[in-house]
């Protein structure tokens, strides 16, 4: 249990950048091919990381700096508690303090564009908050099925060695609603309001404007930590104590970032408030409703 | 025993003394060495009480003499107080207030006279419930005494255009914690009553202190909901005399439970959810703004709407899994849900600290309605940390408009560089009131976790929005206390010593409760659960949990400081802001249409499309008001129903 809980969190902390960074070159590649170009290699991330990191760090105050590796230190602490099997609750509350540091190191800035795209964070992280915390309830609920035990569970670690059939099973709603405000997290149009993976649009970089240099590399290198995550939680809708499972965690880890990308690039961005109202009116009825049918039935 | 009768006396007389003190001087000698007396009793009768006392159980102390002419004398101070509030209501044509006033006093003094009063055996009852109250109004009450002293002095030099009534004022503050002293140790619900009665009225003087209009009609919206409460009180006071035969609340709690014992359970919550300004109660709360900070401070952190949260816990056991419980807990997590969404469309800061405390108790009546051990663990909990974090945001907030004339949020642009001090007390306030791993965020672990169990998926669904509703009401203040404005310079702070030593306890106080949770959690909380339940053993936090959350307490306070080290050592070219080229190169200007120099201003979102009060405001209290004269109407349905 021990071994493999530091195995877990020592493995996250050491391959998920790679993962991360091989991901976003396949996003780039993938992309590309929709859009009818030839695309970047498929190594082009690490590249622009190695580039960022012989630049200048250029910052408007050292306050900047700060809440910066807050951020990167939070969100790689998220992903190591995620994967060493602990609480999932508390890996969602420890994703949340992440994502504020990442506002504040925006607004700490006093810069027109960096705030703007800020305060926009902010009302995506009201928009999928709720969600995210369902998730987890949705996972301790029907564990309570899964496992045979009638008793849930809210540990990582139980949810995949307890369950005797993939939780998805039972929870597709809340599959759905995560998939959606999953959009938001993976900042993918028609919900990268905050900050957009392309300089040209009307927040220029939005929150992360005033960041630059290896500064800029580091936080780019958090956000592949970050996606690592996120498809580990995809993972977990699937994981359960059956070999077949894993396979299977790929290949729905696999659709669910195709599809993602393929909205991307076929959808526009939406305004703030369609934002907002879409994942509030997509969580209840997906992720209450859902809960609610397995709490009836239990 | 003389350590509660002191506790309860003692602020009584440094009332009277005070009333008599008109010079600054002499008032500020006398509230501290007051202040300094009351915390150091309720340190000691604390230490003795866990150690030596209550380990083995609560105590009850029998006051077998006295009684009578204890019994008397309140008697006579509430029919005193009847007269005063009647004469009030009538001065300021406000009959209603009257009216209920009269029948509480009425309702009662006929139970007294008419010898209907069963005798009751235990007046008093201490355990650790009580002894956790009294330190937190002793020290946080004390604490708002201490930094009133410095804060009125400030506060008739800004607003010459008041009287100065501070000969009154003062006396009133320390009124207010003998009673609420009285309130969490007696046990005789006729004593409660009076203590409760003496909270609603001195806060209705406070809140008239300026004696303005709005001022004074404020004063009595508090009045008339905190009498309706008094009057459910008086009523569960009534019955469970006449048919129960029970005069205490330990033994209300533990009567056998029936849909008789039921009545004054849920009357009694019904009162405690007037004082707690849950929906559709929470207007007067929101009014108490217009009196001075201390004021607020006091009433929205350590007492008066502790009060009712306070009555709920105890009444937790016997509300557990009845329509009482599903009351108070759907009423609780609404209003979580409602205040929090509130928070968000407010920009004076004293505004979003109502909202939050509303929000807050909503989240404790919450818990405490669903009445198993977790919750109530949960909700002991943030009375804690609300208690602190909340007065002294609340200090701090009323340093803040002292010092630059503002309590505007958009105004605390950029404080950690005007006023650092105070924006750190700031920072230390709003982290523990949401950020992992502070002890409002475990509470809420511990709550979500609870109505999951509970298979109460309303709860569920008013604490996760109302997580995100709150998280972005924090974030948004903290982001603006920590905007750094090019040029912007430290400010003169009028800050007096006394306000310092206030707000430096309650920083030093949040921090260590943050620290030693883990021990307050196993040595005081989970022993009180397991007396309150009258359990053998009662264990919340799972031990694997715990050490997360060192390892998480320890990374938010490493983190930071270590990024502090490497930031000192870095150095980085300084850069101008971008402004798509229009920078005016101060990174205060842009340069405008007409090709002139324009300031440029940063402001939050408020969102009041969404949830502006004219928007939720009307529909939510008609929603909160439904569930509760629903639920009473089914608790008083089942008694006719049982009868027939």
């Amino acid at each position: 249990m021990m071994l493999k809980t530091i195995l877990g969190m020592v493995l996250y902390i050491v391959f998920a950048p790679f993962v991360g960074g091989l991901l976003a070159g396949l996003d780039r590649k993938i992309t590309a091919r929709m859009q009818g170009r030839i695309g970047p290699p498929i190594l082009q991330p690490f590249y622009d990381v190695r580039k960022l990191i012989n630049k200048d760090i250029l910052l408007i105050n050292n306050m900047q700096y700060l809440f910066a590796w807050c951020f990167v230190i939070f969100v790689v602490f998220t992903g190591a508690l995620f994967y060493g099997g602990f609480n999932i609750l508390l890996v969602f509350f420890v994703l949340t303090t992440a994502a504020m540091f990442f506002v504040l190191e925006a607004t700490t800035t006093n810069s027109p564009y960096s705030v703007m795209g800020a305060n926009r964070e902010m009302i995506q992280m009201l928009s999928y908050e709720p969600m995210v915390l369902l998730t987890a309830v949705g996972f301790y609920v029907a564990t309570a099925f899964t496992t045979g035990t009638g008793a849930g569970t809210f540990s990582v670690a139980s949810i995949i060695s307890e369950s005797n059939i993939p939780n998805i099973v039972v929870l597709p709603g809340v599959f759905f609603g995560f998939a959606f405000i999953l959009t938001i997290k993976f900042r993918k149009s028609p919900f990268d309001l905050s900050m957009s993976h392309h300089a040209h649009q009307e927040m220029v970089k939005g929150i992360t404007t005033e960041l630059s240099g290896g500064m800029m590399a580091l936080i780019e290198v958090s956000h592949w930590y970050e996606n690592v995550f996120l498809l580990g939680v995809v993972a977990l809708f699937v994981l359960c104590n059956k070999w077949w499972s894993i396979p299977l965690a790929i290949l729905v880890c696999a659709i669910t970032y195709f599809v993602e990308i393929l909205v991307d690039n076929t959808s526009a961005r939406v305004k703030w408030e369609n934002m907002f109202k879409h994942s509030w009116i997509i969580t209840l009825i997906f992720g209450v409703v859902n809960i609610f049918i397995l709490q009836m039935l239990s | 025993m003389g350590f509660i009768v002191f506790l309860v006396l003692f602020p009584f007389l440094t009332a009277a003394i005070l009333t008599m003190t008109k010079n600054n001087t002499v008032r500020k000698a006398v509230v501290y060495t007051g202040s300094a007396i009351i915390i150091c009793t309720a340190i000691v009768f604390s230490l003795t009480a866990l150690i030596k006392g209550i380990d083995s159980g609560a105590k009850y102390f029998g006051v077998t003499h006295l009684v009578h002419v204890i019994d008397t004398v309140m008697l006579g101070i509430e029919i005193l107080l009847m007269v005063l509030i009647v004469y009030l209501s009538i001065k300021h044509k406000k009959y209603y207030a009257g009216l209920l006033s009269v029948a509480g006093t009425v309702l009662i003094a006929w139970l007294e006279l008419s010898g209907k009063a069963a005798s009751v055996q235990n007046h008093v009852y201490c355990d650790k419930l009580s002894v956790i109250m009294c330190l937190i109004i002793a020290i946080v009450g004390s604490l708002i005494c201490i930094y009133a002293v410095g804060y009125m002095v400030d506060y008739h030099n800004h607003h010459t255009e008041f009287k100065d009534r501070r000969t009154f004022f003062f006396p009133m503050l320390f009124v207010f914690l003998g009673a609420m002293f009285g309130l969490v140790i007696s046990s005789n619900l006729i004593w409660i009553y009076f203590f409760w009665e003496i909270t609603s009225i001195s806060s209705f003087l406070l809140i008239g202190y300026t004696r303005t209009k709005e001022a004074i009609d404020n004063s009595f919206r508090a009045l008339w909901m905190n009498l309706l409460g008094g009057l459910g009180f008086a009523g569960a006071i009534v019955y469970s005399t006449t048919v129960l035969h029970v005069t205490t609340l330990q033994q209300l709690v533990y009567h056998p439970a029936s849909i008789i014992t039921l009545v004054p359970v849920t009357l009694l919550a019904f009162a405690a959810l007037t004082k707690s300004a849950q929906l559709p109660f929470s207007k007067w709360l929101l009014g108490a703004m217009v009196a001075p900070t201390p004021t607020s401070a006091l009433l929205h952190s350590a007492t008066m709407v502790k009060a009712g949260v306070y009555l709920l816990i105890r009444l937790a056991p016997a509300m557990s899994g009845t329509i009482a419980g599903t009351m108070v807990s759907l009423i609780g997590g609404f209003t979580f849900l409602v205040a929090s969404m509130l928070a968000i469309t407010v920009s004076d800061g004293k505004k979003v600290l109502a909202y939050s405390t509303i929000s807050n108790l909503g989240l404790i009546t919450a818990c405490a309605g669903v009445g198993t051990t977790e919750t109530v663990w949960a909700g002991t909990l943030l009375i804690m940390f609300h208690a602190v974090s909340k007065s002294m945001m609340f200090q701090a907030v009323g340093a803040i408009e002292n010092a630059t004339g503002s309590r505007d949020i958009e105004d605390m642009h950029g404080l950690i560089v005007r006023l650092p001090f105070l924006a750190f007390v700031m920072i230390i306030g709003i982290a523990g009131m949401f950020l992992a791993p502070f002890g409002m965020l475990i509470s809420k672990w511990a709550a979500l976790k609870a109505f999951v169990d509970a298979k109460n998926i309303l709860l569920v669904l008013f604490i996760t929005f109302g997580s995100a509703t709150t998280m972005l009401y924090w974030t948004k203040w903290l982001s603006k206390i920590l905007a750094c404005k090019a040029q912007t310079r430290l400010r003169r702070n009028t800050t007096s010593l006394g306000q310092w030593f206030s707000l430096a306890g309650h920083a030093t106080m949040m921090v260590m409760l943050c620290v030693l949770l883990p021990v307050l959690s196993i040595k005081l909380i989970e022993p009180l659960l397991a007396q309150l339940y009258k359990i053998e053993h009662v264990s919340v936090l799972a031990p694997e949990d715990m050490v997360i959350m060192v390892v998480l307490l320890l990374l938010i306070f490493v983190i930071p400081m270590v990024a502090r080290i490497i930031v000192k050592k870095m150095t980085f070219k300084p850069n101008m802001e971008y402004m798509s080229g229009i920078n005016q190169g101060d990174n205060r200007h842009f340069v405008d249409s007409f090709n002139q120099p324009k300031l440029m201003f940063l402001s939050n979102w408020y969102m009041e499309d969404y949830f502006g009060e004219k928007k939720i405001w009307k529909i939510s209290v008609a929603i909160a008001a439904a569930v509760i004269v629903a639920c009473i109407g089914i608790v008083i349905g089942n008694l006719t129903g049982g009868a027939i």
